[in-house]
């Protein structure tokens, strides 16, 4: 119906606008009509590719079918999620997209004249190894990502995992894949290939369980990337430039994103992978176990310490997510704003559970993005402000990764909060962050800790203010 | 002599690459979770993969193992493509500026 050439400026159109797609996001402005080129380009990669095949007997009605019902059930869930599940639905997404591949690579596998990759037991060398690499890497995305969402989920613990000899494991069922899939080019037994799947799916899983709870940032932006990298491998299986362009894309994207968030954790990449962290920590956080003295506080005292500033900077974190203390710390801030109070929010590249997290759910509770900064924007503020508003933060805040070299935080970039007038810290008990250290911070002379839930704290200092 | 088509999609796949790279770096952070969603939803196009499974056999036989595997891979990038693409609207129609001058 359409000739192979037409087919393929199509697609190549189709990779564009998904490039305007993610170029739009550069302000919250364009990044709308963004959204809106990604949408037409799928549209046409989709009504091309049917065209192309042309079939449009039984199965073209199953097609739409099969269409409808997985868009409703995405588009209820689009719908329903709160923002605060949204890393657990990205986790989510992504394993479909992994599964989605490794289906795609089995039934180009069980069927490849359909694809024109030669015939069961002759596929083309080139195209089985494409194959392999793609349906692997998918794998691997399926059931690493569904690792990602129980964590997330809190259904599994988030606490790593580790045992012994399982970097060794890795290295062995890596090693395997590889020959595997040497063995495959070979003799084309269709063994291989299902051992090839089985064995990835299991890597997935080995991958992620001893990753922790916090570095769930850096294991979704790698899975991320991971999705991108599968798309491509079956892009070139299918010699479809919209895949590869898409893939190469998704992939390069969760690359940096990875970077970027290991980089606000001063660690590398592999540290965070190789996993186990949080869990060595426990010989220092005993050290440090002496009574010191906290200044405790109540919603009175923070309201009039507040009320009376000029500047207040809040620094939100997991924590906020958890108690769900957006909207009321929205309130907060009106009743500041209200009294003659200049507020900003300072944002730490690695708060919460994903890349840009906080500010989804500060957006949320219609929070204006000009008053959000980054950490390189706003830390020389802390300097200047009366009142630092800890809430849900804590290892992001803590003074040591600036002094104490023997810190595993040490090195890792900070929220000046010390700096600012006085510090109030909303935290349930003094209980260590998740790197299992003490914040220095809570026994400093400017600090009044607020012994509380974070949106209980900020709904009674509301009360208190008005 | 003929360079291999295989070149062509390798040269692609490493431009976007570096595009990838470079309008990666220039979204701001504030947006860095819808861009995880917009990746998502981008990145099911390989539902034209699935469709191609799906349809393209033998017409006489609507399922077989090969064509089965395509419809199930259209049902989950359907629900990515539908799933990630609204999620993001919705995310993005949330970012607002402030209002002239507050009060």
């Amino acid at each position: 119906m359409i000739s192979a050439n037409l087919l393929a400026v199509f697609y190549l159109i189709s990779g564009v606008l998904f490039i305007l797609a993610l170029r739009g996001l550069s302000s919250p402005e364009t990044s709308r009509q963004g959204n809106l080129y990604g949408i037409i380009g799928m549209g046409i990669a989709i009504g091309v590719t049917i065209l192309s095949v042309g079939n449009f007997s039984t199965g073209f009605f199953l097609l739409l079918l099969f269409l409808l019902i997985g868009g409703s059930i995405g588009a209820f869930i689009a719908f329903k999620i709160p923002m605060t599940a949204m890393p657990e639905l990205v986790a989510g997404f992504h394993s479909l997209v992994g599964l989605a591949a490794v289906f795609v690579a089995i039934s180009a596998f069980l069927n490849p004249e359909v694809f024109n990759l030669g015939s069961q037991g002759n596929i083309n060398i080139a195209s089985l190894i494409e194959m392999s690499l793609g349906s692997a890497i998918g794998a691997i995305t399926f059931t690493g990502s569904i690792i990602a969402f129980l964590k997330l989920r809190g259904i599994m613990s988030g606490s790593p995992i580790t045992f012994f000899g399982q970097h060794y494991l890795n290295l062995f069922l890596g090693l395997a894949l590889i020959g595997l899939i040497f063995y495959l080019c070979k003799t084309q037994h269709g063994n291989l290939f299902w051992t090839l799947i089985v064995i990835s799916f299991v890597i997935g899983i080995l991958l992620i369980i001893p990753i922790g709870g916090a570095d769930m940032p850096v294991v979704i932006s790698m899975l991320n990337s991971y999705s991108g990298w599968a798309a491509a491998g079956i892009g070139f299986t299918l010699e479809n430039t919209a895949l590869i362009i898409t893939g190469a894309l998704v992939g390069s994207s969760g690359a940096i994103l990875s970077y970027i968030m290991c980089k606000g954790m001063n660690r590398s990449f592999f540290n965070v992978i190789l996993g186990g962290w949080g869990a060595t920590e426990d010989a220092s956080k005993k050290g440090s176990k002496e009574q010191k003295p906290v200044k405790g506080g109540n919603a009175d005292d923070a309201a009039f310490l507040m009320k009376n500033a000029s500047s207040v900077i809040i620094v939100p974190g997991y924590g906020m997510a958890v108690a769900q203390a957006q909207h009321a710390l929205k309130e907060m801030v009106d009743a500041l704003k209200k009294n003659g109070v200049k507020v900003s929010y300072a944002i730490h590249p690695v708060a919460g559970r994903m890349p840009g997290h906080m500010n989804v759910l500060l957006a949320e509770a219609n929070v204006p993005y000009d008053e959000v900064f980054e950490l390189e924007e706003i830390n020389n503020d802390f300097a200047n402000c009366d009142v630092a508003y800890v809430i849900g933060a804590n290892d992001v805040t803590n003074p040591v990764a600036k002094s104490d070299p023997q810190s595993p935080i040490y090195g890792m970039p900070i929220l000046d909060v010390e700096k600012s007038k006085s510090v109030l810290f909303v935290k349930r008990s003094l209980s260590p962050g998740y790197a299992g250290i003490d914040n220095d911070l809570f026994y400093r002379d400017n600090t009044l800790m607020l012994f509380a839930d974070a949106k209980k704290m900020t709904e009674d200092i509301i009360k208190s203010l008005n | 002599m003929e360079i291999d088509p295989f070149i062509f999609r390798l040269s692609i796949f490493i431009l976007s690459i570096f595009v990838g790279y470079y309008v990666v770096w220039s979204v701001t952070p504030s947006l860095h979770t819808p861009l995880m969603s917009v990746t998502n939803a981008i990145s099911s196009v390989i539902i034209v993969g699935a469709i191609i499974a799906a349809l393209a056999g033998d017409t006489n036989e609507v399922f077989n193992t090969a064509s089965l595997f395509g419809y199930l891979g259209i049902l989950l990038a359907a629900v990515n493509i539908f799933g990630g693409f609204l999620v993001t609207q919705r995310m993005l129609a949330m970012y607002k500026k402030k209002k002239k001058k507050d009060k």
